[in-house]
């Protein structure tokens, strides 16, 4: 069933994907962008990653696309729709796919015993996924998590400060 | 039947996710289109940082994922406004249309 899943949310994300780098209209990407990331919020979940399910739910789709989508309403993109979409760097995107290309295919080859992983933890998780990542992120990692909220402060004052007329 | 999946199956699905992004930063020509490619990056390397953290049943994973989320809204955020702001300036979302650095 897990399998089943698995390429289900896989197909959604890489299609998604596909049509996102695609699509002649910029409000059509950002829609087969929003189905990308429902397939990697599915994926998290297929990982027993709960909290982060609804964090990619509420933060990438809720905001970060939505944000999107004003940002396309507010630039008129209609003329620079019916222009050429693409650079002519074809060459560099085709050396990308070769090399990625050549790993997926040695994965279909030799199967994924091929690749040397660490050994995988036996340890059951002992408590609730948010709950062990609050008790992570509030002892271990509370330095990088105040230095992140000062990240964002930085983030508002600098979008407000570029996209104003005049201060 | 189908094989069960393991990490590497994961590991695959994020390299390919990363290869979309990548062809979408350096190909396309829209602005608004390459940042939108930048999240499918960041997405990738989400994916990656979830599934070894399973594989391993180690927090650090979950908590950089939050990280890399913190970073990306910021980024979009900025990314955005500059782009109004050029837009304002330049009439044009077109990335080799802006080229006033260029000689």
């Amino acid at each position: 069933m897990d399998t089943a899943f698995f390429y289900f949310f896989a197909l959604l994300v890489l299609g998604g994907a596909i049509l996102t780098i695609t699509r002649r209209s910029a409000i059509h990407s950002a829609i087969c962008l929003i189905v990308s990331l429902v397939g990697v919020a599915g994926l998290y979940l297929l990982q027993k990653a709960e909290f982060l399910f609804a964090v990619q739910i509420i933060l990438y789709i809720g905001g970060i696309m939505v944000l999107f989508l004003f940002v396309i309403m507010l630039v008129n993109l209609d003329e620079q729709a019916k222009e050429r979409q693409f650079h002519g760097q074809w060459w560099i995107a085709l050396a990308c796919v070769a090399v990625v290309g050549a790993q997926v295919f040695f994965f279909i080859r030799k199967g994924s015993a091929a690749f040397q992983l660490g050994k995988p933890a036996d340890t059951a998780p002992t408590a609730g996924n948010t709950e062990m990542i609050a008790d992570v992120l509030f002892s271990e990692y509370l330095l990088p998590f105040e230095i992140a909220s000062l990240l964002l402060l930085v983030a508002v004052v600098g979008s407000v400060v570029m996209a104003k007329k005049r201060i | 039947m189908l094989q069960p999946i393991t990490t590497v199956h994961y590991l695959v699905l994020s390299a390919s996710l990363l290869l979309i992004g990548t062809i979408g930063v350096l190909t396309r020509r829209n602005i608004v289109i390459i940042l939108m490619s930048i999240e499918l990056i960041l997405n990738a390397v989400n994916i990656n940082l979830i599934a070894f953290s399973q594989h391993l049943q180690n927090m650090g994973g979950q908590i950089f994922t939050i990280f890399v989320i913190t970073d990306a809204v910021a980024e979009a955020a900025v990314g955005l406004g500059i782009l109004i702001a050029l837009f304002r300036n330049k009439e044009t979302v077109l990335a080799d249309q802006i080229d006033l650095l260029k000689w």
